[in-house]
């Protein structure tokens, strides 16, 4: 399976590609991609020195053009997927149609990839991306069981890419306005979810109170690390009772189902983290690099390297068991 | 030309009871000011056999009261069953689809059907796309604010589309069950206790502060979209719908209050004044439309002012 690795600054894309990533991802500094936060991303020249480096290694460049057009701006978004044919990425991904049937249309021989943020969670969802687009890989939501996606891989008529490791939605991708809700600011129209611009920290009678906007989202006793507020994994009071209500502040991890995704057979997994450091993209891409081929023996030990580098050490394989829903 | 601009009734996002669910749409097609009713369940396959008893019955008099009915698919599908569900949707005849989903999309290619707001429409490149795919109307996302919705309407003058104008905002759906989490159980024994919210499981902040509300494996705002002051403006910009949502409250006076200000029988500030007699106690927002945070409510005078 080839392993997919994300790539925020021209530094980790390096660090990605003499760690084994047989692919790295990334975006243009602008609202075109989902991971739209301030010092991150590429800029045209970056990109193209990036894919000078990477593919005398055999390593292909995806370039995310995630987010969708905001209706009078489509140029911004059109522009970007120009230039990034023009630089020679190795594939696009891509989440809304329209931009998709641009793409299509103007470059028939570039290679579509279908973000997850376009939901394509069943076969003839697929089967719409492949025969409108002639999209060639799918980046499969985080909603699905083994068995789902097991089934669906027989049925579709292009390459399968899960999530394997990183940050996890809880809800179903690009299909969510609970940011926007609360910030005005969302992962489909500005590629951010929970912005840092709106995030405040607050002392309050021995405690710590985290807030996205004008909403608490949880609070730490003294002594506990205050984690980031993203809105899903937050603390709520539903029917009386203080919880996490749709997710534990826990990052995802398929690491224990390898096996059963390539028996499935999935072609990619990926790496999620654009806006990580270096340090980090290195070790987990290394690690995951080794985790490929190792026994199940070896991987449980790899497992441990890699739940110390995870969000707040606790870590899912989401929705690949059953009962995560 | 003001009292051609069409009243939806959106797909009752909630779990109600066969009567309940039953008596609702007999008083719809009795009573309302609606000139096309969205039925059908469209956030959880599981509910589907709560309304089956009475389908035929609702549809049926929908119809003889003279309002088009189309039939909503489902805006989450990963199981077989669920995917055969959108498909015998699709292959009906009788009436038109409303699809909510990429697999329905693909499946109604080629035939006239409805584009519900939880697709992702947010450009007129993506719209043109459904419409030379059949889509023959297109509810747009309630996180579009105005700008994008006009020039979406503008880039397809022939087009027809709607505007999410009353009720709680779809923001989210999941594989997973927060509501039946929330009260001890996972989706696959959820025991249906969504049904025992009829306008969902309000969630609040560690402060105590009303946020969301849940409905089964869908979250929708805790404060109720109401596009009132918007309207003679969206109806100058073309848009040809407006989109009503089921809550639990009196859905004919909402849609009355609705009318009156299409038909400027009555003034968008007495039509507030009314509605929040009729929806108590529920906090309204048109922050989205506004390119504001969608719980926000910003007042048309202030917005003038400056």
């Amino acid at each position: 399976m080839e392993l997919i690795c994300p790539a925020g600054t021209p530094a980790a894309f390096a660090e990605a590609v003499s760690a084994g990533a047989d692919a790295v991802y990334c975006g243009f500094r602008d609202e075109t991609n989902a991971r739209n936060f301030p010092g991150l991303n590429f800029s045209r020249e970056e990109l193209s020195q990036a894919l000078r480096m990477a593919k005398p290694k055999g390593v292909k460049t995806f370039v995310a053009l995630n987010t969708f057009m905001r209706a009078g701006d489509e140029r911004l978004w059109y522009q970007a997927a120009d230039d990034a044919v023009r630089l020679g990425a190795d594939a696009l991904i891509l989440a809304d149609i329209g931009l998709m049937a641009y793409v299509a249309e103007r470059y028939p021989k570039q290679r579509i990839h279908v973000s997850v943020q376009a939901s394509a969670s069943n076969v003839d969802a697929i089967a719409f991306l492949v025969e409108a687009f002639a999209a060639k890989r799918v980046v499969l939501p985080r909603i699905l069981t083994i068995a789902e996606i097991t089934k669906l891989a027989r049925r579709v008529k292009c390459e399968l890419e899960v999530f394997a490791f990183g940050g996890l939605c809880v809800m179903a991708e690009g299909r969510c306005s609970l940011s926007s809700y609360a910030t005005g600011k969302s992962p489909n129209m500005n590629g951010v979810c929970s912005p840092a611009s709106h995030v405040k920290y607050r002392q309050e009678a021995g405690t710590m109170v985290s807030e996205l906007g004008d909403y608490v989202i949880n609070r730490f006793e003294e002594g506990q690390a205050a984690g980031y507020p993203t809105l899903c994994k937050g603390r709520f009071t539903v029917d009386k009772d203080d919880a996490y209500a749709f997710e534990d502040p826990v990052s995802l991890d398929v690491l224990g189902h390898i096996d059963a995704l390539r028996d499935a057979g999935v072609v990619a997994l990926k790496i999620e983290g654009r806006q990580r450091g270096k340090a980090y993209v290195a070790q987990v891409v290394s690690t995951m690099k080794m985790a490929l081929t190792a026994t199940a023996d070896e991987r449980s030990q790899l497992l441990k390297v890699l739940s110390s580098l995870s969000e707040g050490q606790k870590t899912t394989s989401g929705a690949l068991d059953k009962k995560w829903r | 030309m003001r009292t051609s601009t069409r009243l939806t009734l959106g797909p009752l996002y909630f779990l109600w009871d066969e009567a309940k669910w039953r008596d609702f749409y007999f008083r719809i097609a009795d009573e309302a000011q609606i000139d096309r009713v969205v039925i059908g369940e469209t956030v959880c396959s599981k509910r589907m056999h709560f309304m089956e008893p009475h389908v035929v019955d609702v549809i049926e008099r929908l119809t003889s009261s003279g309002k088009e009915v189309v039939l909503s698919s489902l805006a989450l599908v990963t199981l077989d069953r669920e995917a055969q569900l959108v498909r015998s949707l699709a292959q009906q005849e009788e009436y038109v689809v409303e699809a909510n989903d990429l697999s329905a999309l693909h499946l109604l290619a080629g035939k006239p059907h409805s584009v519900g707001p939880l697709v992702n429409v947010y450009n007129g490149a993506t719209a043109r796309l459904l419409v030379d795919r059949g889509a023959t109307s297109i509810c747009l996302p309630p996180e579009l604010p105005s700008k994008s919705v006009y020039d979406i309407v503008s880039a397809l003058p022939d087009s027809d589309f709607e505007v999410f104008a009353f009720g709680r905002i779809p923001l989210a759906i999941s594989a997973r069950c927060a509501h039946a989490r929330a009260k001890g159980n996972i989706k696959d024994n959820c025991k249906f206790v969504c049904g025992d919210e009829p306008d969902g499981l309000s969630l609040r902040t560690l402060t105590g502060q009303s946020f969301l509300t849940l409905n089964g494996v869908q979250t929708v705002s805790h404060t109720c979209q109401a596009l009132l002051f918007e309207i003679p403006e969206m109806i100058q910009q073309k848009i040809t719908g407006l989109r009503l949502s089921p809550q639990n409250c009196d859905m004919v006076a909402v849609a009355q209050i609705y009318h009156d200000v299409i038909t400027e029988a009555t003034e968008p500030a007495h039509a507030l004044e009314r509605l929040s007699k009729v929806y108590l106690d529920v906090p309204f927002s048109n922050g989205f439309h506004h390119q504001r945070e969608g719980a926000a409510w910003v007042s048309k005078f202030r917005s003038l002012t400056g």
